[in-house]
């Protein structure tokens, strides 16, 4: 390993290691060396020369980046031969730099300027032509001003190792090198605003919040972003008390100092004109704007009143520890046992044997430091991108990465095995690999073990460190509990951890706060087995509460759910948004926060309580979610709803998380084959693949501009494999006809090899999927 | 996916994926660019794609590369039989390129950065020093340097082309 050595910095002795770069060592104790093309998370270029210091024995400055410490060395960063190379580095980088910081987005935060002011010369010798770089259009979600690039390659430099995709290139030589994509292309990476912090310039900055606010006019507030279950750690900068923008906050232990484009635009969506800001009733058919009061007493009246055993409660899993606490207590006191937060899951046979949460297994960081990792039903790279991350880095230090997805997924790294099959087939080929494990399985005896599943349970056992993950669409599959008791045995069997990867950001908090049928708070045994989400939304139940959650969008079987909700005498909504449909159902609209608005807390995969203040004004009369809950519970004259602040909730489910550490779920139930039918049952009938697109999970992220503009047409698609398009004699086609239940809409169609045969990639969430049934149910298509 | 990769030009790339480590594919692009060029002339953006499907390396990393050498053109209009570049560096200058070039567009009857309308040839624009300073003034014809010109040389060099 690397010895400790002793170099000198400006006469003071510092310990490094052999190896490390000058750099690495000088921001290590504090002194300063400026730079612009280094970053601690990017290969080393050494093409700006701003960090050229006077090496002892070195004829010329040396780059502090590119020099490695060796034992004895002595340093200076400020000495006049340094700090004239610094000077004349300064002055060269600013001969073709517009001097234009009054009218650019990155002024006042930018690091060429405050170098400048530093390090540079208040006169410049050059009197020549600047040159310009015409501007390029890289898509919805980023600007360029390549005029202003100094040429530091950090963005391609991210792209290629960080993102993982190659988008961002340096074109050309000399004075007319630029940025620049291939053929005009945008960038598509769900990474691609990292780009914008590594810019040491004002050539890339945010697109949606360009020329919104001067960097000295925002306030920053540290949050947690609320679109995944990592739990990001970000700041939000506010200006007249809206949100402005979103960037990122370093945590190396959870989101490093990136984030996801998703947690950084979708503020975007808190000022959309769907935003609910006045509470209101449904008489007679007609929405009247009422005070809070009468709205609240009118939720109580009708909770008190209703048929508690005919009311069910459904919750969004974006909600706070703290509302879903609160909930699920004031809903629990009045008799109430009907609540769940599981909206898009339809198999809840294994519940019991569920864990106190859904966890990672293991810690973020240590996701990285895995030999082999088997996905189980998860597309991670879209669905809980720095967790992605983490896996690429993995992957790069040659882990094996395995999938078993009814999908073929491109990842941003190589993947070892990538079990491709039908939903339905899914559940079969996991058996397989429980088999080729050494599991004895009393079902499935008819399976058989192939080279691929072979592979991937050789690569499992053999491993330090393996690790199984149940991913979003695990978690939706139609037979869930089997897929986890699968997981389970396989683990057993290879010594591999088993984990889960929270569909939500607060879906662990969900569970712990105790918003599902079975469990109360902190798992305590509940009185009256409740019904689950799927039981809920059918026509026995005739009040319902909806915390966040829009139903047409949110739920696995919108047809169904909107249906229930129809015939329903009440819907109480708590909503921060509404829409025709929800105005449709609704009959009481109490108008309540969005994450940034409120104080809360989120459990993030790892189980990590993350809290955070309200940071942006409320809009209206709408406030903040968990004192709504506060007051309908002292209306609803429930014991014990005198908090003070949010905290006072997080603190009460505390104590009681702290007597449950040790929490034993129930064995699982033993895994069978699903009996819903492998083969279609007529030629036009498919595999619905119903998930989730990655700006399409929330209230909040439907609503975001930029977002959409980036997301493109994917979700009005339905993709097939081209042989099945043959097959149908749909080729010549442009728009299909996709039928489900009692509806049909049409589509337009695409082919793509990574489908497999009689499956069809058709997203959930969308304006052409309130339409339709369950996500990953048969669907029919035909022309027309 | 069929690659719009001719024959030959996969042939000239295979040949040079063959001198390098199999995991060091882009070692080969120089070489898969010079046989697109050579093939027709100039290099489209199809190709600069087919090229880094054949590689295996992204699109931008190929067009990068294509973009910075000045022997490769990227725009269709270059593309002509023969391409013809004056050096006009210092040596060449001081031993009267200028009226090389005032010659070539007078014989052929387009400016530099231009192409003639029978697709014959390609006037380019030279920026750099061909590296041949002892014969200035000098030309380069598609592959081949020609030396202390003068306009009979250039009648009897052009001429000659098909």
């Amino acid at each position: 390993m690397s010895e400790t050595i002793t170099i000198e910095v400006n006469g003071k002795t510092l310990s490094a290691q052999a190896g490390e770069m000058l750099i690495a060592v000088t921001d290590a104790n504090e002194i300063d060396i400026p730079r612009f093309c280094y970053h601690k998370k990017l290969s080393i270029a050494a093409n700006c020369r701003m960090c050229l210091v006077e090496v002892e024995k070195a004829p010329k400055a040396l780059p502090a980046c590119a020099t490695p410490v060796m034992d004895g060395m002595k340093v200076w960063t400020r000495s006049p031969s340094a700090l004239a190379a610094q000077q004349a580095t300064m002055e060269f980088l600013l001969i073709n730099h517009p001097l234009d910081c009054p009218i650019c987005d990155q002024g006042g935060e930018c690091e060429l300027q405050d170098v400048s002011v530093a390090y540079g010369s208040d006169k410049s010798q050059y009197v020549e032509a600047k040159r310009i770089v015409f501007d390029k259009n890289i898509g919805p979600l980023i600007s360029t001003d390549l005029t202003r690039c100094i040429q530091c390659t950090r963005c391609v430099r991210f792209g290629a190792e960080i993102a993982g995709m190659r988008e961002l290139g340096m074109i050309g030589r000399g004075d007319r090198e630029s940025i620049a994509t291939f053929a005009g292309q945008c960038v598509t990476s769900e990474l691609s605003g990292n780009v914008v912090d590594v810019c040491p310039v004002g050539a890339l900055t945010m697109k949606p919040s360009r020329y919104k606010a001067r960097a000295w006019e925002v306030i920053q507030h540290a949050a947690i972003a609320a679109h995944d279950s990592v739990g990001s750690n970000v700041y939000h900068h506010t200006f007249t008390q809206q949100v402005m923008r979103t960037v990122p906050s370093e945590n190396d232990a959870v989101n490093e100092c990136w984030i996801s484009d998703r947690d950084r635009f979708s503020y975007e969506g808190l000022y959309s004109d769907e935003r609910l800001t006045q509470p209101m009733l449904k008489k007679r058919g007609e929405w009247h704007v009422v005070t809070w009061d009468e709205a609240l007493e009118t939720t109580a009246k009708i909770l008190n009143e209703a048929n508690k055993d005919q009311t069910g409660v459904l919750a969004s899993a974006n909600a706070t520890l703290e509302e879903l606490y609160l909930l699920q207590k004031s809903m629990r006191a009045i008799g109430i046992d009907h609540i769940d937060h599981r909206v898009r899951q339809t198999d809840f046979s294994g519940q019991n044997a569920a864990p106190l949460a859904p966890s990672l297994g293991v810690s973020l960081e240590d996701l990285e430091k895995q030999d082999a990792v088997l996905l189980i039903g998860s597309n991670i790279r879209y669905e809980q991108p720095m967790a992605n991350h983490r896996l690429r880095k993995a992957s790069l230090q040659n882990a094996k990465i395995m999938t078993l997805n009814p999908y073929h997924i491109e990842f941003n790294y190589d993947t070892t095995e990538q079990s491709v099959s039908s939903v339905a087939e899914m559940l079969s080929n996991l058996a397989a690999i429980a088999k080729a494990a050494g599991v004895e399985l009393t079902h499935f005896s008819n399976i058989e073990v192939d080279e691929q599943t072979q592979n991937i349970a050789t690569y499992l056992k053999e491993a330090d460190q393996a690790l199984l993950l149940l991913g979003n669409l695990a978690t939706q599959h139609p037979a869930y509990a089997d897929l986890c008791a699968l997981a389970q045995l396989i683990a057993e069997k290879t010594g591999a951890t088993l984990g889960y990867l929270p569909e939500a950001a607060n879906t662990a908090g969900a569970w712990l706060a105790g918003v599902v049928p079975h469990r109360q708070a902190a798992a305590q045994a509940v009185q009256t087995m409740g019904k689950s989400a799927q039981e809920i939304l059918t026509d026995s139940t005739k009040t319902f509460v909806l915390l966040g959650l829009e139903a047409e969008f949110d739920t696995d079987n919108p047809q169904k759910s909107i249906q229930a909700l129809a015939q329903a005498d009440n819907v109480i909504a708590i909503n921060s948004y509404v829409n025709p449909r929800l105005k449709e159902y609704a009959t009481v609209l109490l108008p309540a926060s969005q994450t940034v608005e409120t104080s809360g807390t989120f459990v993030n995969m790892e189980g990590r309580l993350q809290s955070f203040k309200g940071v942006s004004k409320l809009l209206g009369d709408a406030r903040p979610t968990w004192k709504i809950l506060r007051v309908l519970g002292n209306l609803l004259d429930v014991d014990g709803f005198d908090y003070m602040s949010s905290e006072d909730v997080r603190n009460e489910l505390k104590v009681k998380l702290e007597q449950t550490n040790a929490y034993q779920a129930e064995a699982s139930p033993e895994a069978k084959p699903m009996d819903i039918a492998s083969s279609p049952v007529s030629e036009h009938s498919f595999h619905r693949i119903g998930t989730v697109q990655m700006y399409s999970g929330d209230s909040l992220l439907r609503r975001a501009i930029a977002l959409q503009q980036a997301a493109g047409d994917e979700r009005r698609r339905v993709t097939l494999h081209p042989d099945d398009i043959a097959r149908l004699d749909l080729g010549d086609e442009q728009t299909v006809s996709v039928a489900q239940g009692d509806s049909s809409v049409r589509m337009s169609l695409v082919a793509d090899s990574a489908i497999p045969i009689h499956s069809a990639l058709l997203p959930s969430a969308t304006q052409k999927s309130v339409e339709l049934g369950s996500a990953f149910g048969m669907i029919q298509i035909t022309k027309g | 996916m069929t690659s719009i990769l001719s024959q030959h030009e996969r042939e000239e790339i295979d040949y040079w994926l063959a001198r390098y480590p199999e995991d060091q594919r882009q070692s080969a692009l120089l070489g898969a660019l010079r046989a697109v060029m050579h093939h027709d002339k100039y290099i489209s953006g199809e190709k600069v794609a087919a090229v880094a499907e054949y590689l295996d390396i992204p699109k931008i990393a190929v067009y990068e590369v294509a973009s910075f050498y000045s022997m490769f053109e990227l725009d269709k209009k270059s593309a002509a039989r023969h391409s013809i570049s004056v050096c006009t560096n210092v040596s060449c200058m001081l031993r009267g390129s200028d009226d090389v070039i005032a010659y070539i567009e007078n014989k052929i009857g387009v400016k530099e950065g231009e192409t003639t309308s029978d697709g014959k040839f390609y006037f380019k624009r030279e920026e750099e020093c061909l590296a041949a300073c002892v014969g200035a003034p000098m030309m380069q014809v598609d592959h081949v340097y020609y030396e202390n010109l003068d306009n009979e040389k250039i009648d009897k060099i052009l001429d000659g082309l098909e």
